[in-house]
Order: structure tokens, then C-alpha cells, then sequence
């Protein structure tokens, strides 16, 4: 059963992007369990408002595990200690009376911290823009049904699909790479006959910005798909691997 | 009061309306024939300002952009793939009749009028059905991986409101696996220059500026920096508002933390009217509130109801030591159980439309049959569908939200029937638009859950994502040309103009004025306040009196507001307090309008239940004869009443019924 515990939640602190930044802890008391982790720190905000204090900075938006805004390291992991799920959906359960909690942002040389626990992820978005996505305009295709896929494919592309861009990837990475990330993309439309087309192209434009943004190199560590909220799977690099050097070949 | 104003409204024409002549299904034809169009280079010297990127604004902005205009876009989040209609679960509609059970246009058009209570457009509701086809198309050409059947093809789900299987679906993620199509045709454009984006930029204002006829015409926004805190000034020959819904208004909601009405009490402000404001839905199947903490409320789909039956002891003392803790659901035997929507509505059972499912579990929690510590929940049982289809299937089809559940609740859905409670969901009030979802402001568009245009008083499950992706790759695409043809002469403007200025101190006073409160009161405990106001006086149930208390209420916080609230840090950088601040001092003017529109709709219908007025059953008793328009509210000041403008709502397509969900 859920009951109250007493707290200390070691938070990292920084002003600004190019501000030192330094941890500073916290004594929260009395926070049911059955809060989730985010509203825990909006009892740590109010607490500081009250105070007239800066309150922490932190992103957050569906609080459903969906969006991806969310992205804090919390004792030393992405997302926090439980499994494939995102900081708005750990709570306060999975922490013990007297505890002493540690958040810090993202720490991946393509995220900078904007401000606290605050980072810039706009590398994920400039990576889609080079080539994720099927070149298509609206109107003028086909009839929904005029391509038949076989389930497995669809089920298989659907998973990949699942990413949510929340950035923990990279976050756990200890080379700071994007793989996964890029690899979910390009997997989920390789896979279907829509992007199959441009699948070759896709997987080279994609890793060039991946590489320009200074995202590190993959070695197969497996712990961005250990961290993944979504559980996507590592199988999915090996598909991107396949068609990038499918790519280098027809070059 | 606004009320005594009814006597003597304003009304809106269909003809001002711009509703095309002729048949129900060949208006959306016959305007598409005869509309002006803007040709390839003239598109490039026009400038369209996109605010939002959920699906009606990812989706518009890039069907712009890829027909040649420029698009500057803008967005609160990180990324514009984050808007909030990446939460949405369950499916989106469409009338392919793929499973051959009978579906049509047509039905898709009649299911959507009668689920909103007969109180939406019928040639705006016709048109959204006509182009739903159109989007599965769209989505599957993108890439969007729709479940399919074993066969290759698609696979279809049933919803609440409906006897067909029309709903199309992406696993529990259908909502974020169409925004992240929307959001890849719209990366591709940003990656061609073609539209630019303003990630974590705000909305401050709209500018209007008068043309040499003296019309006052939409070229642009004011917008709020968030991370620099810098006010800037942005240029378009047309704005178009895609900014989503104001739910938050209650505080707890299912939508994201960010999700606001200011764009849409901005434009309302520079005279935009606001249709329905009191159509708020209520969703019945969301996890309970538990604790004064709470920020958010979540949704469980209601996708969960094809195969969950929802029930409530029969026995009060079953209910009580429920609520005392002392037995779990499934202790409850089968005969004691009462499956209240089975019972009540025989034809449609757990998949009425959602403002009666939510009503049907209130009145069991009022009556005391409530199933948790609160009293305030009932059960979601999939034992049924367990054993019927085995656990395999059961976790195939809905495994992630079992997920979700079991880390909110941290009980196993597999093994104890869920406990869900109604909580608000959606607006399907919003700002006024004509057929070209052109607002009363010309040069000002709204699509989306933004716009009031399609649901009437209730929206159907799945139809969110059907009329933001309409409006957005099909309707904006075609009548923002109508508009803009006559506008190609028109230079870019300078935003050192006096109008862009002006705009600007209005915002920059708004802030300074807040930021100089120094008061006692956190946004959050103020915002809390106005939530549980409406909540209890403004929520499922409403009276003339409740609605006047809410009012009385609403001034009383919106007085403590602007005299106590207290706002942390600098206005000149990044500042989540003041965000909130500004987004509150909004919600206050909603409540209110929602409150005043409430206490004007003499009538039960749909989402908006009055108790005066109710059959014998407890069923919405609509009053026609009275109430059969769309209430456009016009803003008059900011002390005084708005004042109210009537568009009627003439059936000619469809005969008016009492809803029936029974038989």
C-alpha cells in the first residue's frame, strides 16, 4: 500500500546555458507515494515559490508518457529507476522513506542544458528534417487498401514507430549517439512499402545530420535500448546498419 | 445578466455563414468548383502564419507550404511533434466501409449530428465526413502503421455512437502516430525553407490592421519568446489559429499541463466571436482522482469499451465496504453486479457516446454506488473478454494501456476490474468560423479542436483526429485561397508599423502588470481554485443557480488573481510562472463565458446537461424550439457582459429526434 515518506532530492541547478552549474538538495516531507515524480517536484516548486525562491525548471507537458517532454536523470538513470516508462509516469513508490534522490538533466553534448533540468533537443527535429519522412504531398495517393501489408510488417513498423523522441537514447549513451533514435525512424519506414523507396537515401541523410550534429558513434552498448521508455529494440540499428551499407554499396 | 441580451440578438445567415447552395453532398463540390484560386507565383509572395502544431496545425502548415506558400509556425513545446494530439489513444474515424457493415458518408455524417445533439452544422459536418477517406488515404502514404488484419489489409474498431466498425487505429497510439506523419510532411518542409519554425514561442496577441477600404484584416502576431523572454512581432497575410482546446480551465483535465485558450481569448478579445463555450465534454473512462496534488487527470481509450463492461454493485453494502477497502471487485458476484449501461441502453450498452456513459456513472456515484475510497469511481471489467478471447488477445489489443494503468494505480488490470471516473476530455465549444473556417475577423482562420465548427454539443469518440487532419490537409488548404486571391497585391508588411507597436505595449503592459502583483497566492493554487469552481458548479451537472454561483465565484478569483498572485524571477528570460500566469489569467475569462453561455442554454443537450431540464429518465431534454442555434459570444469590454449573436440551425438535410441509444 502507498504511504508518506520524508525525501532529499539533489537537483542540478544551472541559470543559463552558459552558467556554471552546481546541485542543491532539497527536504521534502510528507509526499504521498501514489504521486507521480513530476508532481512531487511540483510540491519542491511551490515549496520554493512560497519561499520566494527560483523555482526548478524542468520540461513536461502530457504527463501520460507520450509526448516526450519530459527527460529528467534521475538517480543516474534516464527516466528514473523503473522500466520502460517516462519521468511522468514514475512515482513516488518506487523510492523509500529517508531516500536521497538525484535529477540532473540530459547530459549529451548535442542537448545543451537551456536552463536546470531544461534541455535543447532541436538535433532530433534537424535530423528528421533530413529525410525522415515518406516524400509525399497531400493528395493524390492511392486508396488506403490499394497496398496490402502483412500484419507481422505492420505490427514490426508500428513498434518501431513507438519512439517518442523524449532523447533518453543519447542521454544513456555513453558515446552520446542517436542510433536509436534514427534507427526507429528509418526502420519503421523501410519496412513499409510507402518508404521502402526512399529507404536507402533516408538512412545516409539521416546519419550525415546525425554526425553534423555531434551526436557520437555507436558501439553497441545496448543501454539506450535498456533506458528506452517505449522498449524500442536494438534490432532495429542492425535494420539501419543493413541499409546504410546497402546505400554505400549502390554509391 | 447575459441572458435578458436573447430577446433581442443579432443573428448570423446562413449566406454570412458562406454555407454553399444545393445539395447536402454536392456543397463541399460546389464550393470547391467555384472558389478563387491563387496561382504558383503568387502563393510564394504570400506569408501564412500557422499558431499550433497538433494535427490541424502540423497538418496545415505543411499542405501549405507544399502548395507554395510560406508558413511561419509556431509552437509552445520543444518540438512541434510534443502538441497534445500525440495523447490521443483510440482511433480516428473514417467512412470507408472497408468491413462492409453498412457504413457510409452519409451514416458518418448522421452518427456525427445526432452524437452532438443536433447542435452542429450540417454542410460542415457533411464535408468532414466526405473527406475522412481522404485522410486514412493520406496517413497510410505517409507511413502511418495502422493495425491490419492477417490478410494485409486494415483493421477496424467499433467506438461509442456508432453500430459500424469505422475506426482506424495505430495499437493504443493513434494520435501520435498521425501527428508524427503530420510532422513529418512538415519536417520536410522546414527542411526545404519552406516553412520556418518557432519552437517554444507563445502567442501573445494578434495584430489588425485596417485596409484602405477601412476593413480590419488579420497580418500578424505578437509572440513571447520562452526561453529569452523577448516580445517579437511576425508578419503573415493570414493567420491561422490552431491552439487546441481550454479543458484546462477545470485545472484537471486529460490534456497536457500546457494546453491553453489564450489564442482563442486573444482573438475574442480583438472581436473573433466564441461559439458554445459551454459545450465541454466529459470523458467517461479516466483513472479516479487521488489526491489534492494531483495535476493531471489520464484517459483510459475508449476503445477499452468494444470489450470492457462497466458496472457497480447492485447492493449498497457491496458498495460501501468497497469504499471501505474491504473487498475488491472481483470478490462481487456475478448476480450482484449491476451492468448499468447494459441495463439502461440495451442497443448501444457500453458504447454510448460519451456524454451519456459519463452521466450514467455519475448518477450511480451520487447514488452511493461509487466503487473507491471516494466513492467517485466505477469499474472497467475485462474478466469477460479475458475469458473469452484468453489473456493473449486481450493484451494484444490493449496491453499498452493496461501498462499505463498498473504504473498509475499499481494494481493489475489482468486480475482486478480497472476503477475509472469521468473527467474532462475536450471543448467542443470554440472560436466561431464560418464554412471556410474563416472567423469573424477576416484574414483570421481557426481549425481544430479550437474552432467550434463540427461536433455540436458532443463530440463522438474518434472524431477529434478525423476533424483536425480535415481541416487541415483538406478544408484550410482550399478556402485560405478564396481569401488570399484578393490579397496578392498586398506588399509584405513592416512590423514597425503603428498597429504591430501598439499590440506589443498592450502585451508588454499585460506583463508588467502581472509581474508587479507580488502578491501571496502561487498560479498553480489560484488556477486550483477556478478548477474545482467549475468542477462543481460549471461540470457534469448545472443549474440556473449553480451557474450564478460559479459567476459570483469566478469575479471573486479573478479579483484575488490580479491582486494576490505571486510570480517569481525576471519577465526578460525563461520564466514557467509567468507562462502559467498569463495562461490563467484566461482560463478566469473562459470559466466565466462558460458559465454565462451555460446559464443562457435554457436546454439539456449533449455535453451541456442543465437538470432542470431532463426526461423522466434522467435523459437531456433538448428545447428546440428555444435553443436550436450556435451562441456566439461577442466581446463588449472588459467589464461588461458579452453581448450574444444567434447563427440558427436550420435541419434540412436531417429530421430532428430525441436521441436514442435504448433500442
Amino acid at each position: 500500500m502507498d504511504s508518506y515518506i520524508n525525501i532529499k532530492v539533489k537537483v542540478w541547478r544551472q541559470a543559463g546555458p552558459k552558467a556554471q552549474g552546481h546541485f542543491e538538495t532539497y527536504e521534502l516531507n510528507h509526499i504521498f507515494q501514489g504521486a507521480s515524480f513530476l508532481e512531487m517536484m511540483d510540491i519542491l516548486n511551490e515549496q520554493l515559490i512560497a519561499e520566494h525562491k527560483d523555482p526548478i525548471a524542468f520540461d513536461h507537458d502530457c504527463r501520460e508518457g507520450i509526448c516526450g517532454m519530459c527527460s529528467m536523470y534521475v538517480n543516474g538513470h534516464p527516466h528514473g529507476p523503473d522500466s520502460a516508462i517516462t519521468t511522468c509516469q514514475l512515482h513516488m513508490r518506487k523510492f523509500k522513506d529517508g531516500e536521497t534522490i538525484t535529477v540532473e538533466p540530459w547530459r549529451s553534448r548535442a542537448f545543451p542544458v537551456i536552463k536546470d533540468l531544461m534541455v535543447d533537443r532541436g538535433a532530433y527535429d534537424k535530423i528528421m528534417q533530413a529525410g525522415g519522412f515518406v516524400s509525399v504531398n497531400t493528395g493524390g495517393v492511392p486508396d488506403a487498401n490499394a497496398i496490402a501489408i502483412p500484419k507481422p510488417v505492420a505490427d514490426e513498423a508500428m513498434d518501431a514507430a513507438s519512439c517518442i523522441g523524449c532523447g533518453a537514447c543519447a542521454a544513456a549513451c555513453k558515446n552520446g549517439s542517436a542510433m536509436l533514435f534514427v534507427a526507429a525512424k528509418v526502420s519503421q519506414l523501410a519496412l513499409l512499402p510507402q518508404g521502402k523507396i526512399e529507404a536507402a537515401k533516408r538512412a545516409k541523410a539521416m546519419i550525415a545530420k546525425m554526425d553534423e550534429l555531434g551526436f557520437g558513434n555507436c558501439t553497441n552498448t545496448g543501454a539506450c535500448a535498456a533506458e528506452c521508455p517505449k522498449s524500442v529494440s536494438l534490432a532495429n540499428i542492425a535494420r539501419l546498419n543493413r541499409e546504410f551499407i546497402c546505400a554505400k554499396f549502390k554509391d | 445578466m447575459a441572458t435578458t441580451k436573447t430577446e433581442t440578438a443579432k443573428v448570423i445567415t446562413p449566406e454570412m455563414a458562406k454555407i454553399p447552395q444545393g445539395p447536402l453532398e454536392k456543397k463541399w463540390t460546389n464550393y470547391k468548383d467555384h472558389q478563387k484560386l491563387v496561382n504558383p507565383a503568387n502563393k510564394r509572395r504570400l506569408d501564412i502564419i500557422v499558431v499550433g502544431t497538433g494535427l490541424a496545425g502540423a497538418s496545415a502548415a505543411a499542405t501549405l507550404a507544399e502548395l507554395g506558400f510560406n508558413v511561419l509556425n509556431f509552437c509552445i513545446q520543444d518540438s512541434p511533434r510534443r502538441a497534445h494530439s500525440i495523447a490521443a489513444q483510440g482511433g480516428i474515424n473514417a467512412a470507408k466501409n472497408y468491413q462492409n457493415d453498412g457504413d457510409s458518408i452519409y451514416r458518418l455524417f448522421y452518427d456525427t449530428i445526432k452524437g452532438g445533439d443536433y447542435r452542429a452544422r450540417e454542410a460542415n459536418v457533411y464535408r468532414l465526413a466526405e473527406v475522412s477517406n481522404n485522410i486514412i488515404d493520406q496517413c497510410v502514404a505517409q507511413g502511418v502503421p495502422f493495425a491490419r488484419e492477417y490478410g494485409g489489409l486494415l483493421d477496424n474498431r467499433s467506438f461509442g455512437g456508432a453500430q459500424v466498425s469505422r475506426t482506424f487505429y495505430a495499437k493504443g497510439q493513434t494520435g501520435q502516430q498521425l501527428l508524427l506523419g503530420a510532422y513529418s510532411a512538415l519536417s520536410r518542409q522546414i527542411g526545404k525553407g519552406k516553412v520556418k519554425m518557432y519552437n517554444r514561442h507563445e502567442m501573445l496577441d494578434v495584430v489588425l490592421i485596417k485596409d484602405a477600404d477601412g476593413v480590419e484584416r488579420a497580418r500578424g502576431i505578437i509572440a513571447r519568446n520562452l526561453v529569452t523572454g523577448r516580445i517579437e512581432r511576425y508578419f503573415g497575410h493570414a493567420v491561422v489559429i490552431a491552439s487546441g482546446g481550454y479543458g484546462n480551465t477545470f485545472f484537471l483535465s486529460t490534456n497536457a499541463m500546457a494546453s491553453n485558450g489564450s489564442a482563442a481569448m486573444q482573438i475574442y478579445r480583438k472581436g473573433a466571436y466564441f461559439a458554445n463555450p459551454c459545450y465541454a465534454q466529459i470523458h467517461p473512462t479516466c483513472i479516479p482522482k487521488h489526491g489534492d496534488f494531483q495535476s493531471k487527470l489520464t484517459l483510459m481509450s475508449e476503445s477499452l469499451r468494444n470489450d470492457g463492461r462497466i458496472w457497480v454493485p447492485k447492493k449498497l453494502e457491496d458498495a460501501q465496504k468497497l469504499q471501505r477497502g474491504e473487498i475488491k471487485g472481483r470478490d462481487i458476484p456475478e448476480e450482484d453486479r449491476d451492468y448499468y449501461l447494459e441495463r439502461r441502453y440495451p442497443a448501444f450498452g457500453n458504447l454510448v457516446p460519451r456524454d451519456v456513459a459519463s452521466r450514467a456513472a455519475k448518477e450511480r456515484c451520487d447514488k452511493g454506488y461509487g466503487v473507491n475510497n471516494t466513492g467517485l469511481a466505477v469499474f472497467l471489467d475485462f474478466s469477460d473478454a479475458i475469458q473469452r478471447l484468453g489473456k493473449d488477445v486481450v493484451a494484444q489489443k490493449y496491453g499498452n494501456l493496461f501498462q499505463m494503468y498498473e504504473k498509475i494505480v499499481d494494481e493489475n488490470p489482468y486480475e482486478n476490474p480497472m476503477m475509472i471516473f469521468p473527467a474532462i476530455h475536450y471543448t467542443m465549444g470554440g472560436i466561431w468560423v464560418d464554412y471556410e473556417l474563416q472567423t469573424s475577423i477576416k484574414g483570421l482562420f481557426c481549425i481544430g479542436e479550437a474552432n467550434f465548427s463540427d461536433h455540436g454539443a458532443n463530440r463522438l469518440g474518434a472524431s477529434a483526429l478525423m476533424q483536425g487532419l480535415a481541416d487541415g490537409y483538406f478544408v484550410i488548404p482550399y478556402t485560405i485561397q478564396n481569401y488570399l486571391s484578393d490579397q496578392i497585391g498586398v506588399p509584405r508588411m513592416s512590423t514597425d508599423l503603428p498597429e504591430f507597436a501598439a499590440a506589443e505595449k498592450g502585451v508588454q503592459d499585460k506583463i508588467d502588470r502581472l509581474m508587479a502583483i507580488q502578491g501571496k497566492r502561487s498560479v498553480d493554487s489560484i488556477h486550483k481554485e477556478l478548477g474545482l469552481v467549475m468542477w462543481d458548479f460549471v461540470g457534469m451537472g448545472r443549474t440556473a443557480e449553480s451557474l450564478k454561483t460559479a459567476i459570483e465565484k469566478i469575479d471573486a478569483i479573478k479579483k484575488e488573481f490580479w491582486t494576490n498572485v505571486y510570480i517569481p524571477g525576471e519577465a526578460d528570460g525563461l520564466n514557467n510562472e509567468l507562462e502559467k500566469a498569463l495562461r490563467l489569467s484566461d482560463f478566469i475569462e473562459i470559466g466565466r463565458l462558460m458559465a454565462v453561455d451555460a446559464l443562457n442554454r435554457e436546454e439539456s443537450c449533449g455535453g451541456h446537461f442543465r437538470e432542470e431540464y431532463q426526461t423522466e429518465e434522467g435523459e437531456a431534454l433538448r428545447q428546440d424550439d428555444k435553443f436550436s442555434y450556435v451562441a456566439c459570444w461577442k466581446y463588449t469590454g472588459e467589464d461588461s457582459e458579452p453581448e450574444l449573436i444567434k447563427e440558427p440551425l436550420d435541419y434540412e438535410f436531417t429530421e430532428r429526434k430525441t436521441r436514442n441509444y435504448k433500442a
